[in-house]
């Protein structure tokens, strides 16, 4: 176990360097952040001085070289837009994300796990396609769009619901629900497809013989065995959730890392956007080392491998 | 001693598929003693596994339906019971050994659950008394070092020992009639003998009927009391296995005996018998092995023989015997 986790780290570092390298030379295609920051008969000489201050003045390779030691130093820059360390200004925003992340997940587990069950027990009938249908109308549906219906029927038409910003439970119930309707239907399927699997293997025969209760041999011999694969899921979900709130994010106004990525791209500050993508891919690697690693606690072939 | 403890009568388990009707088991008919060890011998896909899923009521999914018969449990249709009566049943009065011990343990529980669960169906005890009474499941088929065993996973055992494992589950709950269907085909050759061993001790320890499924002949010598030969859907010769052995009647048992290699005598080719079993599907009118029978007559592919009393105990399906 020592030694599959210090090859994974490894692993994990060379990707790190890879994700900073494309991501500081992508983003300084989308165009300079002078241009956004001074007026538009902004003189020549103020244009190189904020350049200069920026640390833009260079050549792109002197400009790499620079950002390469700094990194290897711990030090990402500091955000052009925000004044202060842009790691700083990342860790400030990460725990608004953090708290809409196990709710998004709960909601998508508690209505996934139990649909896809009774759609396995009830393959080809009617519940299961009703479940197929919640499933693909879930995947089907963009959150930008969901966002901005729920937005309109729950805070405009009916005033029930704040429309957006960090605040009270009830500022929760729009953004969580935006984010775990896409998780529903993955979960749902892959309860489903891993619950038909199980449902034929021998072993839920040999509990039949027991004696044991329908109630016994689907929710504790084969649920258990279907979750091994859901597991795996949770952790590309996971994933998705912390890079993939982007959207979500903004559309609720919610100020996660999801809303700050979103406005380093839109601001073009590149110090930010770095160090925001180079500290969610780490994220992202040590999610799925956890995963693996809680893999090895429900599968008890992989724990005493 | 001669006290029937399970009565099969005229049972069919058929699959009704779209493209037509299985007759897998088709007319069967065995009753087995308490004690006794019946051996049910057949070729693969003669409806032997099925006759002993359609006893537990474990049909596979996909269409299979008993449509006639009566299984008698001491004496009890359990055909008829409901679902939840025939899971009180399950494990208790009548259970089963399965083929492959590799997929037959849960992989993600320990022994210990799976074990504990098993003696749960006999008495509800504490939790401590359970796993003592775990422990000494184990030791009765006779794994060592039970105690350090229940922490354990299947994965951490041999096909062996995990055979021996299902076999202590199944009969956890001190059931009346334990069926083992192939129970040593998926085992070594050394090891099967030990299981078989095993089984037979447990047999005459704890008096239970054991229906013994297998497609070995040598096999049945060694364990079975009588033995009961099937063919595409339906048992044609059943009697005691010395007179089996000594003077089959039906021309099918006469020919799969032949087909046993000897391990005396001159070196040969081995026996074997012509031509393919009918299809479930599209059954003969007549008997069912007339097409390759050596001995095959007109009437033969007319009617269905009826069954015939040939000895004390013996019957076969075919007309050229003689009643005894």
């Amino acid at each position: 176990m020592k030694r599959f986790i210090a090859r994974r780290l490894m692993q994990g570092a060379v990707l790190i360097c890879m994700v900073a390298t494309i991501v500081f030379f992508l983003g300084r295609l989308t165009g300079n952040p002078v241009d956004l920051m001074l007026p538009e008969d902004a003189t020549a000489e103020d244009r190189a001085a904020l350049t200069k201050t920026l640390g833009l003045d260079g050549s792109l390779g002197d400009q790499f070289v620079i950002f390469v030691g700094n990194a290897l130093h711990g030090d990402l820059g500091r955000s052009i837009r925000m004044k202060q360390p842009a790691v700083e200004a990342f860790f400030d925003r990460l725990p608004n994300t953090l708290v809409l992340i196990p709710w998004a997940l709960l909601l998508g587990m508690i209505l996934g796990i139990p649909l896809g069950v009774v759609a396995a027990l009830n393959r080809g009938g009617l519940l299961d396609r009703a479940a197929g249908t919640v499933a693909v109308l879930g995947v089907a549906v963009p959150s930008f769009w969901l966002g901005v219906l729920l937005i309109f029927v729950f805070s405009v038409e009916l005033g029930w619901l704040p429309s957006g910003r960090m605040g009270g439970p009830e500022h929760f119930i729009l953004p969580v629900v935006t984010l775990g309707t896409f998780l529903v239907a993955g979960f749902m399927r892959i309860t489903r497809s891993a619950m038909l699997e199980v449902m034929e293997s021998e072993f839920v025969k040999l509990a039949r013989i027991k004696g044991l209760s329908e109630g016994v041999v689907i929710w504790k011999h084969c649920l258990r065995n279907a979750l091994i694969p859901v597991l795996t899921l949770w952790g590309v979900f996971v994933g998705n959730l912390i890079t993939g709130a982007i959207v979500t994010e903004t559309v609720f106004a919610w100020p996660g890392i999801g809303r700050l990525t979103y406005e380093a791209v839109i601001y073009r500050d590149f110090p930010l956007l770095q160090a925001v993508i180079i500290l969610k891919s780490i994220l992202i690697l040590s999610i799925n080392l956890v995963v693996d690693i809680l893999y090895a606690y429900v599968d008890p072939r992989i724990r005493l491998a | 001693m001669s006290e029937t403890v399970l009565d099969v009568r005229d049972l069919h388990t058929h699959f009704f598929l779209r493209r037509g009707v299985v007759k897998a088991v088709d007319g069967v008919s065995f009753s087995l003693r308490r004690g006794e060890v019946l051996g049910l011998v057949g070729e693969s896909g003669c409806g032997k596994s099925l006759t002993a899923l359609s006893l537990m009521r474990l049909l596979p999914k996909g269409g299979a339906r008993t449509i006639k018969g009566e299984v008698l449990l001491d004496g009890e249709n359990i055909l008829e019971r409901s679902p939840a009566a025939m899971r009180e049943i399950r494990g208790r009065r009548i259970s089963m050994v399965l083929q492959d011990p590799q997929t037959s343990l849960n992989p993600v529980f320990s022994i210990g659950d799976q074990l504990r669960e098993a003696l749960l169906r006999r008495h509800r005890a504490p939790r401590p008394q359970l796993t003592q009474e775990s422990v000494e499941a184990l030791r009765r088929v006779e794994i060592a070092a039970p105690e350090q065993r229940l922490g354990q996973y299947p994965h951490q055992m041999s096909g062996g020992m995990k055979q021996r494992v299902v076999g202590a589950i199944a009969i956890a709950g001190q059931p009346a009639v334990l069926i083992a269907d192939e129970p040593t085909t998926a085992l070594d050759v050394t090891i099967q003998l030990q299981y078989l061993k095993l089984l037979k001790r447990l047999q005459v320890e704890t008096g239970m009927a054991i229906l013994f499924i297998t497609h070995d002949f040598g096999v049945v010598g060694r364990m079975c009391d009588r033995v009961a030969v099937m063919y595409a859907g339906r048992i044609v010769e059943c009697g005691p296995v010395r007179r089996i052995f000594e003077a089959p009647q039906h021309p099918y048992t006469r020919a799969l005996i032949a087909s046993v290699p000897k391990m005396t005598g001159p070196i040969g080719r081995l026996t074997t018998i012509e031509g393919q079993p009918p299809s479930l599907m599209d059954l003969p009118v007549g008997c069912r092995f007339a097409s390759r029978c050596v001995q095959a007559e007109p009437r033969c592919l007319e009617a269905y023989p009826r069954t015939v009393q040939v000895g004390r105990e013996h019957t076969a399906d075919c007309w050229k015997v003689v009643p005894a």
